[in-house]
């Protein structure tokens, strides 16, 4: 995983409240048995017209867009199904940050996973960042994980929260097994507890 | 100790260590795999030369990506068949139980681990598959995770999560007749929106529900997810009990009792503390469908299409518009009468052998209309060998219905079950987002007689009309 620690790049206004997951990556492009290469698929439906070809209306198909890394949206971002393809696809289209002002819980998770910081703030101010983002290639914003601000085109800084131990993976790059592991006595010790309190709890063996 | 809910009691019982920030290490009992989010994690147990700590704890089907024909032909679609080839190639490497698809034993996973004794009361149960909390009927705390989170549990056992928030939807009183689980359960959608759950586990309570078979109480659990909630929660009782007694995986004897007299301490106690109540009345609820691409777009098969102009806010008129153009309607008009042109009657909110005979009742001595397809597609291989037990299938086929092998099907477009742009298709799945059951496909989610009903009429039904 890539460590995340600033990020100043152009932000993709994309003003749609519920957007699910089945929008970020539809479900006939799941078939991969990998994670990368799913970037051309992102947003599909709403990318490509019918016949194939790139729809000009289409945020990420416009300059400078197309090199976005931080994408803005309105609330539920990520609803829908917990496939991991959505922030895979994101992240291999480039996007690094995204921001709105709520997120499905699953999608949350899933971006802290690979990389992608989620920042919730209020409809307001997701409105004003999409302002900013509307201006073009000169207007980019910044993101700084360590401090917890986005850094707008005029200097103005915008606080947001971030859970600690979430913040502190991102920053180091780190993946949450190696963390867990760590653990690895405590587990152990859970387990012989419970088979003593709960011996009736079956094993799944086959024969 | 203060009184608990049956969410915080299953929690408690399963926290390994509670982290500085307070995300638990939470104890898995059951891991549920299956061919589309599993080889990422695979791969990566494989790149970090990692096994799975307990392959005993885990069980792997395929269902997704399988073809509901003809199963001793070869998958055609080349991604298909290298997914459920992957997914072979590791179940052997890697040891875990698996149920290939030529086994009764196959089926959509979330049918599958009930019907098995796979998924018990009181424990915690995860899969990379949003409604995995279709378990949590069983009065389990069940799940959906992504593909990072299926690596961290094969790996470890274990999985970081925060605690959730209670909620407690009740549904009091009793239904009137044609009014299922699917009903009661796209009706609490209706009234608390596709977020109204986010950040919560959804108890469901009240005499209505606990009058509900665990058929019934699963298609609830199930869409817990399109309510937002992170899973769905029935308190386990004699009902859960009787299903239990006697699957292939559950305990037998007197492991059976002993674990009966622990289940029964998982109930809610009397004052515990919810962050949000919501209460339905049961007369109040009839059969409903969904109009739009969201889940909560909920009306009465009576009701009338809402129009955008009466919407306050810009953004929500204009997705509102944007939905009816999708699904070719009216702002206003009335939904029942409106023609389809697909029936699907399956995925894991509507599959089980319940609901196959509450679709068969009205299918009956009737036919599919003309120029309708309608299918059906039972949730696993021993519930297609019950239903032709009981002539289920004669039934389906002398209507002029398709009788399939066990899969996801048309629940999503995965697999050759697809619709084709444009059609509109009554369907007793989970989702209507845009292009769930295939590019340009139009969903109206409704339970199993509602479907059979648009299926012999050829038009959205009043499912009363014909009972
Ligand atoms: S039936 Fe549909 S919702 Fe259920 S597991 Fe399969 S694809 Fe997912």
């Amino acid at each position: 995983m890539d460590k995340f620690t600033v990020l100043t790049a152009v932000a993709a206004p994309l003003p749609e409240e519920n957007i699910d997951t089945d929008k970020i990556i539809p479900a006939r492009f799941l078939k991969t048995t990998k994670r990368s290469g799913l970037g051309v698929h992102a947003f599909d439906s709403m990318r490509y017209r019918p016949d194939g070809t790139e729809n000009p209306d289409f945020v990420l198909n416009q300059e400078p867009y197309r090199k976005a890394e931080i994408l803005i949206t309105y609330d539920n971002l990520g609803c829908g199904s917990s496939r991991e393809h959505a922030p895979w696809a994101l992240l291999d289209f480039g996007i690094r940050c995204v921001i709105a002002p709520s997120f499905a819980d699953i999608f949350n998770n899933n971006c802290f996973k690979n990389g992608i910081l989620p920042i919730a703030l209020p409809r307001e101010v997701c409105t004003q960042l999409m302002d900013d983002a509307r201006q073009g290639a000169n207007s980019r914003l910044t993101v700084d994980l360590a401090r917890q601000v986005i850094i707008r085109p005029d200097g103005q800084e915008v606080p947001f929260d971030v859970d600690p131990l979430r913040k502190q993976l991102l920053l180091e790059g780190l993946d949450d097994i190696g963390q867990t592991l760590q653990h690895e006595k405590a587990i152990t010790t859970f387990e012989q507890r419970r088979a003593q309190a709960q011996p009736w709890i079956p094993h799944i063996v086959l024969d | 100790m203060a009184p608990r809910t049956l969410f915080d009691k299953i929690w408690d019982s399963h926290v390994v260590e509670t982290l500085p920030d307070s995300t638990a290490i939470l104890y898995i009992d059951r891991h549920l795999v299956h061919e589309v989010t599993s080889p990422q994690a695979f791969e990566g147990l494989r790149l970090s030369g990692r096994r799975l700590r307990h392959p005993d704890a885990t069980i792997a089907v395929v269902d997704h990506n399988v073809p509901t024909s003809d199963r001793t032909l070869p998958i055609e679609e080349a991604d298909s068949r290298n997914q459920i080839e992957t997914l072979e190639r590791n179940v052997k490497e890697f040891g875990v139980p698996y149920f290939p698809l030529l086994s009764a034993r196959q089926g959509i996973v979330h049918v599958v681990g009930p019907e098995q004794g796979i998924s018990l009361p009181g424990m915690t149960i995860v899969c990379g598959d949003s409604h995995t909390s279709t378990h949590g009927a069983m009065g389990a705390l069940a799940f959906g995770i992504g593909t990072s989170e299926v690596e961290h549990v094969m790996a470890t056992q274990t999985i970081l999560q925060k605690p959730a928030k209670n909620m407690k939807v009740v549904v009091e009183g009793q239904v009137g007749p044609g009014v299922t689980a699917k009903d009661i359960m796209l009706a609490i959608i209706g009234h608390i929106g596709t977020a109204g759950g986010t950040g919560h586990v959804i108890e469901f309570a009240g005499s209505a529900i606990r009058e509900l078979d665990m058929a019934g109480r699963m298609t609830l659990c199930n869409m817990s997810i399109e309510a937002g909630a992170r899973a769905g929660l029935v308190a386990p009782d004699e009902t859960t009990f009787e299903y239990v007694r006697g699957r292939p995986f559950a305990p037998k004897g007197e492991a059976f009792d002993e674990a009966v007299a622990y289940w029964k301490t998982l109930a809610s106690d009397e004052g515990a503390h919810y962050d949000r109540v919501v209460e339905l009345r049961a007369e109040d609820i009839t059969p409903v469908l969904t109009w739009g691409t969201s889940p909560e777009t909920v009306i009465p098969v009576t009701g009338n299409v809402p129009d955008p102009a009466a919407e306050a806010d810009p953004a929500r008129r204009r997705q509102m518009q944007r939905m009816l153009d999708y699904m070719g309607l009216e702002a206003g008009q009335k939904i029942a009468g409106t023609p389809v042109d697909v029936v699907f009657i399956g995925s894991c909110t509507n599959s089980r052998i319940e609901d196959l005979r509450a679709a068969a009742s009205i299918a009956a001595g009737r036919k599919v209309a003309p120029g309708v397809r309608a299918m059906i597609v039972p949730g696993s291989g021993i519930v297609k060998a019950q239903a032709e037990e009981e002539g289920l299938d004669k039934v389906f086929l002398e209507a002029g219905f398709e009788w399939r092998e066990a899969g996801c099907s048309m629940c999503l477009g995965m697999n050759p079950d697809r619709l084709t742009p444009g059609q509109r298709c009554a369907s007793t799945s989970n989702r209507n987002f845009e292009g769930r059951q295939g590019p340009g496909g139009r969903t109206h989610l409704l339970s199993p007689a509602m479907a059979a009903a648009a299926a012999v009429t050829g038009t959205l039904t009043d499912v009363r009309e014909l009972i």
